[in-house]
């Protein structure tokens, strides 16, 4: 079995020289960014990569870092692929990273249980496991600013509002088009409570993902169903595709409502009949904030970016740096909290915590207006923030309501029954050990 | 036997109040019959002329799509992206025969199968070095293609016809019958018949096998930059259309991996049994079925007609 | 010189049709499990976690295929859904009955899958080739659907998925979050190096040769008294048993936690890929085919970057993905050309050069 030694020789002398190669300075922090530039949510996950990378990148070029030490910026490409995630996971692991973010609910998942044992934080910025926002349970993993069923509880909430009161949802119709996987199908089972106690009638359209890009059933179906609104769970290409789609079975667009993930190619891709397209959304879009325009001038200009000028600001770069910001608050506040300057994985859990991102703070940070405030603390790890509605105009995002709170009393129960299942379905579970920071 | 009624009376009753619905159904099913059918005949084609069960035709598609839009958007009028994105198949077909097949002649039929799964790798990691990963636009308006929509008030509702769809079918028809005038009536095509026939006698009648070969995988490669084109303008092209090829797989075992009107009959079944199937008895079981219920036809068909419907009748020797 | 068969003589025939006719194969197969086995103990966590548990994983898989396509004939595409079968089977027994200790499970899984493989192989009695192979996608999707559709299977799991609680073996933990690579890799390899075993002896066997019959040519195996419908229905069975202990190993042993997303159809073709660069019809060969698919990509992802820095071509990770696609299709194309038999004939050609070395005449 010589080819077996070959290969296993061979793995093993890459890997060493692999371990070798980012020379880790003395003063920096190692932050690894699961990326996904392929496959086929590709056009979702490189505006992203590319936000995420170019804020933190910025905080080196501008000031050198966090607190005086360097980022080591690492991609590393899943493909949104699990088994590539996963190796990714393992090929960073022994480098010392201070958090992850697998930027995938199928690559979050098998990484929970490893992050206490492994000493990693996991930050999966609003998506992965909605029980995970319960910090007592679980101590490592962070998926704020809000879960799927905050998200939808608000899409609810608007459209009785938007009727004049939730009692009117009462014999509407809500179709639910949703990726027919575990993302997808979480925010169902609140749906459907929903339902029975508002009353209205729930339709599910479900789309395989094989079948991303050939939803002709599911609008067919709606066409039938006649639902009164259209809520999207959707990832990718199903994205743009459901709005083509929908544009061409002649559903009303301003009844059309999505989750926060899809982007402005994906509106873009119904033409004019998109506009009235509407999504939740947490932040802002745009460039008019100082720490973008830093972006612009320390990173783009310079040519030190993958991103095409013209998507700098555009939804989801922004939620890349969106999710940099909070990588880059988790270990300015572990720098805070420890007193030291080259902080640990188990620093940053402590560091992110301690979150704090009030209006003030976001002034510092140059992001003022930027996003809602965001305090995360030892027991929430989630922060259930209010999002806005933002609507398509043909061309541009615009932000039509103010912040809508989730409706904390419904989630709460869904929250506290998914955590404590997960909990005793994984026999032997850890109860937490990290101790509790005095809020700072 | 509330289910029972659920299975065999309601759906019919469904189709008979609301005929609109029925119809615009139907439609759906043959539109997407005909693009099923597009991606099919590119199989049928290379595997008539060489017995190669090309799976790599799903990754043509997308990079027939990716060259024309790539190009356009360098800047390149959208008549000439055409003719070079036809030409660039024209080359892959080139340094496929030049560089798989001909090394591979002879091998077994699952070699083969596996050397264009390595294509396919090839193609997708090629594809995106140069075209990125970004899904894109397809180029309806610059490729005069209608976009329009015409609703027809009929049996008491509205059927909406997408005029991209009509496009759709014509264009599909047409290339059909070109591919079929050029198979019955010109010398290559005569040749291509000889070759499917039996590939010793072509040889022994002077035909160059290596020649034949390119023309197919040529002319597999133009029927999948229409297809591109079509799904393309239909949800926009990105590196996921490759998946929507494994669709042709029920269609070609339908119709039998050899005959080019199976390939469009079988698209055509599948095509409005999957789209009925899933609109009438789908939300029985929770939706979804799509996924698997062409296959599932397919199988059925299979069992009772083990050659697909047109295929040739298996004979077996000892 | 040190590997002949001069002077070894065999006395009966059962020492005659041994699997391992020479004592240098033997001690050599030997040194290999022993060194194996050491590694364990001398392998950092990212060699046992990323690269060996893994490649054991898809070797159990490949074994399992090979025994239906290389052995038996039958091209199949359903691979994935039948580890995933295994998977699921082992999820609802671990969870009913968690006194049971889990390894018995992982093996009983693969029964479950076996049904659901031999149902699936029925039409194989009347299909062939490659519209067999399509209707084996039937298989696929169908049961994909059933894994994101039936919530009974992940006991009603919130999240959809499957996860691995705390599971002992001799008070070590061996799955879930606190089991160490090590115990993790030491649990795979036992359960591979004896499936591996069962399977020599199976392919080797009656049962193999029946097999074997078929795939050279179905009708003069029925001839000869082969029944075509049990055989190919056992070749599809004990195929769906290795996959689907190897599904259950790949979630709770390497994963830890999964979706119904790692059993589609791209984990069917990787698999086949491995078959058939490993070589159709031999089991040195699942493990060749593995070793090239598996660590091949991630050998490259960590060479790559480290092989265009020195010319100041510092491409991102996804270039390098790019080139990761590219090189491996390449090399597929590329040993199917050298090769069409596989690696394991390499591995043959190599051995018979190595039985006249050093004097080849």
């Amino acid at each position: 079995m010589s080819f077996r030694k070959l290969g296993l020789g061979l793995a093993a002398a890459t890997m060493l020289a692999g371990m070798a190669l980012p020379a880790l300075a003395q003063d920096s922090v190692y932050v690894p960014l699961f990326t996904y530039r392929t496959g086929p949510f590709a056009g979702s996950g490189t505006h992203i990569a590319d936000g995420m990378h170019d804020y933190l990148r910025m905080l080196n070029e501008r000031d050198g870092g966090i607190g005086g030490v360097k980022l080591v910026l690492e991609e590393c490409e899943t493909g949104y692929d699990t088994k590539k995630g996963v190796e990714c996971y393992e090929s960073v692991k022994g480098k010392n990273p201070v958090v992850v973010n697998p930027w995938s609910t199928g690559i979050t998942l098998p990484l929970i249980p490893r992050a206490s044992v492994d000493k990693i934080p996991i930050l999966s910025m609003a998506y992965g496991l909605s029980a995970s926002a319960r910090g007592d349970i679980f101590p490592w993993v962070f998926n704020p600013p809000a879960t799927y069923w905050d998200g939808l509880s608000m899409i609810v909430k608007y459209i009785g509002e938007k009727e004049g009161g939730l009692d009117k949802l009462k014999g509407k119709k809500i179709g639910f088009l949703h990726l027919d996987a575990a993302f997808g199908k979480e925010p169902v089972p609140l749906l459907q409570e929903m339902a029975k106690d508002i009353g209205f009638e729930v339709a599910l359209y479900p789309v395989a993902a094989q079948d991303m890009q050939n939803q002709g059933s599911q609008w067919l179906s709606a066409r039938r169903d006649r639902p009164d609104y259209m809520i999207m769970w959707g990832w990718g290409s199903m994205n743009g595709a459901a709005v083509k789609e929908a544009v061409r079975s002649g559903y009303p667009m301003d009844k059309f409502y999505s989750v926060w993930w899809p982007g402005e190619d994906d509106a873009r891709a119904g033409g004019a009949g998109a506009k009235g397209f509407k999504m939740l959304n947490w932040h802002a879009v745009g460039t008019n904030f100082p720490a973008i325009q830093d972006i612009q001038k320390h990173v783009i200009d310079k040519g030190l970016s993958k991103a095409q000028k013209d998507k700098v600001g555009e939804l989801l770069y922004n939620r890349g740096i969106y999710n940099s910001l909070l990588i880059a608050e988790g270990i300015a506040q572990a720098q805070k909290v420890t007193g030291k300057k080259v902080v640990t994985g188990e620093d940053v859990r402590r560091g992110l915590e301690n979150i704090k991102l009030d209006p003030a703070r976001l002034k510092d940070l140059g992001l003022e207006g930027f996003t809602d405030q965001l305090v995360l603390s030892c027991s929430d790890h989630n922060g259930h923030r209010a999002a806005f509605m933002q609507e398509w105009d043909g061309t541009k995002w615009v932000k039509i309501s103010n912040p809508i709170e989730p409706m904390t009393d419904r989630v709460r129960g869904q929250l506290e029954a998914a955590a404590k299942d997960y909990a005793e379905k994984n026999a032997g579970w850890p109860k937490r050990a990290e101790a509790c920071d005095k809020a700072s | 036997m509330d289910i029972l009624y659920k299975v065999f009376i309601e759906p019919f009753v469904f189709m008979g109040e609301a005929p609109d619905l029925l119809i615009q159904t139907l439609w759906e099913g043959l539109v997407s019959g005909v693009l099923y059918a597009l991606i099919a005949l590119g199989f049928v084609l290379i595997f008539k002329a060489s017995g190669v069960f090309n799976f790599a035709q799903g990754i043509m598609v997308v990079f027939a799509a990716l060259t024309l839009v790539g190009l356009y958007e360098k800047g390149v009028p959208a008549f000439l992206a055409l003719i070079l994105a036809a030409l660039t198949m024209l080359v892959l077909a080139v340094v496929v025969e030049r560089v798989v097949l001909r090394p591979l002649v002879n091998q077994p039929d699952i070699i083969l199968f596996m050397a264009t799964f390595g294509l396919t790798y090839f193609l997708i990691g090629f594809g995106e070095l140069i075209f990125g990963g970004n899904p894109k636009e397809m180029i309806t308006e610059a490729l005069f293609l209608p976009q329009g929509t015409t609703e027809l008030d009929m049996l008491g509702g509205m059927v909406r016809f997408q005029h991209l769809d009509i496009a759709a079918a014509v264009i599909a028809s047409i290339m059909i019958g070109l591919l079929a005038v050029f198979f019955s009536k010109t010398r290559i095509g005569r040749a291509l018949r000889a070759v499917a026939d039996s590939h010793k006698a072509a040889l022994s009648v002077g035909i160059s096998l290596n020649q034949i070969w390119v023309i197919v995988w040529f002319a597999a490669g133009l029927v999948a930059l229409v297809a591109g084109i079509m799904w393309g303008a239909r949800s926009g092209v990105s590196f996921s259309l490759q998946i929507i090829a494994l669709k042709a797989l029920p269609v070609l075992i339908l119709g039998g991996f050899t005959s080019i009107p199976g390939a469009i009959i079988g698209g055509l079944i599948i095509g409005v049994g999957e789209k009925i199937g899933e609109f009438y008895w789908g939300p029985l079981v929770g939706g979804g079925v799509e996924t698997w219920l062409a296959y599932v036809i397919a199988l059925l068909f299979l069992l009772y007609r083990p050659q697909g419907l047109f295929g040739e009748k298996i004979i077996e020797r000892i | 010189m040190l590997y002949r068969e001069a002077g070894q003589f065999k006395t009966n025939y059962i020492a005659d049709s041994a699997i391992f006719p020479l004592r240098q194969d033997r001690i050599g197969l030997g040194l290999i499990i022993v060194a194996a086995y050491a590694l364990a103990f001398i392998g950092n966590s990212f060699l046992l976690q990323a690269v060996m548990i893994p490649f054991l994983v898809f070797s159990l898989a490949s074994i399992g295929l090979n025994i239906l396509t290389g052995y038996t004939g039958l091209l199949s595409l359903g691979t994935g859904a039948f580890m995933g079968v295994g998977a699921y089977a082992c999820y609802k027994l671990m969870t009913a009955f968690p006194e049971v200790n889990v390894i018995v499970w992982i093996l009983l899984s693969g029964f479950f899958s076996a049904a659901i493989g031999a149902l699936f192989g029925l039409p194989s009695l009347r299909i062939k080739g490659f519209y067999l192979a399509v209707a084996t996608l039937a298989a696929q999707f169908f049961l994909q659907w059933c894994f994101i559709r039936i919530p009974w299977l992940v006991n009603y799991n919130v999240s959809g998925a499957l996860d691995a609680p705390l599971r002992t073996l001799f008070g070590t933990p061996i799955m879930g979050p606190n089991a160490t690579p090590q115990t993790r890799y030491l649990v795979v390899l036992t359960i591979v190096i004896l499936l591996t075993w069962l399977a020599s002896n199976l392919v080797h066997g009656r049962i193999g040769r029946m097999w074997i019959a078929i795939r050279d040519m179905d009708l003069a195996a029925e001839l000869m008294g082969i029944r075509p419908l049990q055989t190919k229905l056992l070749a599809f069975a004990v195929s769906s048993y290795y996959c689907g202990v190897a599904g259950a190993l790949l979630v709770f042993l390497w994963y830890g936690g999964a979706e119904y997303d790692v059993f589609n159809i791209n984990q069917s073709f990787f698999i086949l890929f491995m078959v058939i660069i490993g070589g159709l019809g031999s089991l040195i060969g699942s493990f060749f085919g593995a070793a090239l698919i598996f660590i091949l990509p991630i050998v490259l992802g960590i060479v790559l970057p480290a092989m265009l820095s020195p010319f100041g071509l510092s491409v991102g990770a996804d270039v390098i993905e790019h080139l990761r696609f590219m090189i491996v299709g390449a090399l597929i194309i590329f040993f199917l050309i050298v090769e069409p038999h596989g690696l394991a004939r390499l591995w043959q050609i190599g051995k018979q050069k190595l039985l006249v070395w050093p004097f080849p005449y």
